[in-house]
């Protein structure tokens, strides 16, 4: 049984680190592209309220990019500790699209980021948008590089087995293989999606306590505009990669419905309890013929029931997941456009928004997060037991290291993200909460200094 | 002479050995800082301190990425040895880590009166780091061995390196900082100097009394007038840095030479990295796993050869205009 516990547990402790990672990618992918934009309106305009916006929020790309960046690095070791088989036996494949990650994104970014960071007054505005662009520039291409791998490991193309090890055959086809495109553009609008709202969301939470300023309409208006146009291209976006799902992994979307046996004109599941034990749901609310209808365009297609698999992923965990990001991306939907409609009835003023819609706005705030681990929940345990989809099994490629040793550092890992969670939604409140001034020398002036490094500076202040 | 194709794992190997030493030296002033902060007499000087690692720590960290990137991508069959042995020191330095980089952000945005605790998790993690650093590096020099004289060893590692890091982040503050700061750097650099002697020393003498192979590489005629250079590099390295510890022309207005300390530190470190290679080459780990039973396929390390060779250049590059821009004395920080 010490195998077994090894192997959950290290299922767990990957789960805990990646839950945690994907999070502040999620959010700086798409930020360091919106920074652009309010950097280049600021230029255009000369309007301080989009200098005072670009402040705030690459404070909290700052802080994102900290904790992406930390949990990233504990993942890369945890191939190593935790799964020393997936290497060992996928190594030729895997190992080069990681190394390009690190060389053509990691480096890009960690090193521009200073700039953009703390140029200010030692580089050019167009040396400083350059380093901006090329920070946005390379967590994209790092989004580009893990999806590759991860989508290979979905639908595996391109490789040959000798000796149960992965050999390279063609190399365009293992990077675009069949669900790449579908789930980096779904990754990529995630992200957008995300960071929409976070935006509305803050500027909503400002209006509400009375802390806003000349930026906080902008944000408001952004966030929404944004929202309201990345949700529909989510949605028809979603709806293809599910039939690309369907046609490479159906025992994955027979999960997600809670179909056991396959059936003709099969229902859409609003609700339902799965039980494995049975072989069947409990409480199921429904639609009739409508899953047929979506997946297959027709109202009497067929669709593949979980009975017709010799494996298939353990039902009720994505089942759940797939719902509860469905469910968001609705949500997402109902509340950008509605408040799209009413800011387009009230002049554009965000300060004469409903109170209820605010406070709609405000509770969506960390929405995008909900619907991105969910999702990747659907995704990835929709892919067990296998690593690589029907070639490799997660169980064959754990670590011998015995079980309380990964259990300690599981723990430890818990506790640490759960404690870093709090504080990052915690100083993004307090953040959000300050006045937003639109430069360095006005924070001074403020009585809660809002200067980010030094203080005052005995040494080596600028003259 | 080696077929064809035997010399890629090779090159793969030196140039992990190029990024782990890249780590080293980087992060290495980077973690010294962090463990050098209790010792600041205020604020302004922890600001200060953090100030002048601010725009650099996030692209040394990732040498660590790249470092440990090519042993899990061109050794996968070494791979799982390795970091299976180290399963605990790998998660307490990643733990150290993390509580580094987040404290990094978060003293400086949290409430002011959450500050204080952040920077302590900034040195407690600066330490974790290094002292899980020097433990591994003791560990696998010793080939993994788990007798008590080499987990003894292993532990001598782990106070001498996290001491090594002090010495090179203080001579990093002489570089980087004025006044008052600049005169503790110096002191702390004195302090730290005697470790970075002792562990040079340790590794010397141990690494060959434990390996055969070791052993005979070095102290076989005429091989050791050839490596002779060696440590006399370091040790005059060595020595030429505690003097000019002691010189006015490091510290104070118009010191022209406040840069060589640190110059000199790094050199320590490359010719001691390259001791290192010396002894270990070819093995991943050491009288145990050749680079050739650990590599990857061929095909496979070409392209990543040819990845390499296009962006490490590119790299060299950023970073040099990176440490231009924020070159000179350090400043306070500000966005936008």
């Amino acid at each position: 049984m010490d195998a077994l516990d090894t192997l959950l547990l290290s299922r767990m402790q990957f789960a805990a680190n990646i839950t945690f990672h994907i999070l502040f990618p999620t959010i700086t992918i798409a930020l360091g592209w919106v920074l652009l934009f309010m950097r280049w309106r600021w230029l255009r305009t000369q309007d301080h309220a989009w200098l005072a916006a670009y402040r705030l929020w690459t404070k909290v790309f700052a802080l994102s990019f900290a904790l992406g960046v930390v949990s990233g690095v504990t993942m890369s070791f945890q191939f190593g500790t935790n799964w020393p088989g997936y290497m060992e036996r996928v190594g030729n494949i895997a190992g080069p699209l990681l190394a390009y990650e690190v060389l053509t994104a990691f480096f890009l970014e960690a090193s521009f980021l200073g700039i953009m960071l703390f140029g200010h007054g030692r580089v050019s505005e167009r040396v400083h948008m350059m380093a901006t662009f090329l920070v946005a520039f390379g967590t994209t291409m790092s989004a580009f590089w893990i999806l590759s791998l991860n989508s290979w490991m979905q639908t595996p193309t391109g490789h040959e087995i000798v000796n149960g090890e992965f050999f390279a055959v063609d190399w365009w086809q293992i990077v675009f293989n069949p669900s790449f495109p579908y789930r980096l553009t779904h990754m990529l609008l995630a992200s957008g999606l995300t960071v929409s709202f976070l935006i509305a969301g803050t500027a909503a939470w400002q209006l509400l306590r009375g802390r806003d300023g000349p930026a906080t309409g902008k944000m408001l208006r952004l966030g929404v505009t944004l929202g309201a146009v990345l949700i529909p291209a989510q949605i028809v976006m979603g709806d293809l990669h599910g039939l690309n799902t369907l046609e490479h992994q159906p025992q994955k979307v027979a999960a997600m419905e809670g179909l056991w046996e396959t059936t003709q004109g099969a229902p859409l599941l609003l609700f339902a309890i799965p039980d494995e034990a049975t072989r069947s749901n409990h409480f199921e609310v429904a639609i009739p013929k409508l899953a047929s209808l979506i997946l297959t365009h027709e109202l009497d297609g067929t669709l593949r029931g979980l009975n017709d698999f010799e494996t298939h992923p353990p039902v009720a965990p994505v089942f759940y997941a797939f719902r509860v990001m469905v469910g968001t991306g609705m949500l997402m939907l109902l509340v950008s456009w509605l408040a799209l409609w009413q800011l387009r009835r009230h002049g554009w003023q965000a300060r004469a928004l409903p109170k209820w819609t605010l406070h709609s706005l405000r509770w969506m705030t960390f929405s995008g997060w909900l619907a991105t681990v969910a999702g990747w929940y659907v995704t990835e345990i929709g892919r067990q037991p296998y690593m690589v989809q029907d070639l490799l099994k997660v169980a064959s490629l754990v670590t011998p290291t015995p079980a309380p040793t990964v259990g300690a550092t599981l723990a430890a890992y818990v506790t640490l993200y759960l404690a870093l969670l709090v504080a990052y939604v915690g100083v993004l409140r307090y953040l959000a909460s300050k006045p937003m001034a639109a430069t360095p020398a006005e924070d001074e002036a403020l009585p809660a200094s809002a200067m980010i490094q030094g203080g005052a500076a005995p040494q080596g202040a600028p003259k | 002479m080696m077929p064809d194709n035997e010399w890629m794992p090779v090159v793969f190997w030196l140039l992990m050995g190029v990024a782990m030493l890249a780590y080293v030296v980087l992060d290495g002033y980077d973690l010294g800082v962090g463990m050098l902060m209790p010792w600041a007499r205020s604020d302004a000087h922890k600001d200060m301190m953090v100030a002048s690692i601010g725009p650099f720590w996030d692209a040394n960290e990732t040498w660590l990425v790249l470092g440990v990137g090519l042993l899990l991508v061109a050794f996968p069959k070494g791979q799982g040895v390795v970091l299976g042995a180290l399963y605990l020191p790998v998660a307490v330095m990643l733990v150290g880590l993390i509580l580094r980089g987040v404290a990094f952000d978060f003293r400086v945005k949290a409430r002011a009166h959450h500050k204080p605790l952040w920077n302590a998790l900034f040195s407690t993690g600066s330490l974790m780091a290094a002292a899980a650093q020097g433990w591994m590096l003791g560990r696998f020099v010793m080939g993994l061995d788990d007798s008590p004289r080499a987990l003894g060893f292993a532990a001598l590692i782990a106070v001498a390196l996290p001491v090594t890091y002090a010495l090179l982040g203080a001579c990093w503050l002489i570089l980087k900082t004025e006044g008052e700061l600049q005169r503790r750097a110096v002191a702390w650099a004195k302090i730290s100097w005697p470790a970075m002697v002792v562990a040079l020393l340790a590794i010397s003498v141990v690494t060959p009394l434990f390996s055969e192979t070791v052993r005979v590489r070095w102290f076989s005629f005429p091989n050791i007038l050839a490596l002779l250079p060696i440590p006399l590099m370091a040790g005059l390295a060595l020595v030429a840095l505690r003097g000019l510890l002691n010189s006015h022309r490091i510290v104070g207005d118009g010191a022209k030479l406040a840069w060589l300390p640190m110059v000199l530190a790094i050199s320590v470190m490359l010719v001691g990295g390259m001791g290192l290679a010396y002894s270990l080459y070819p093995y991943i780990v050491l009288d145990q796993i050749t680079v050739w039973d650990a590599a990857a396929a061929p095909g496979s390390l070409w392209l990543i050869l040819i990845g390499t060779s296009i962006s490490l250049p590119a790299i060299a590059v950023y970073t040099f205009f990176v440490y231009r821009v924020f070159g000179g004395k350090a400043t306070a920080l500000h966005y936008g």
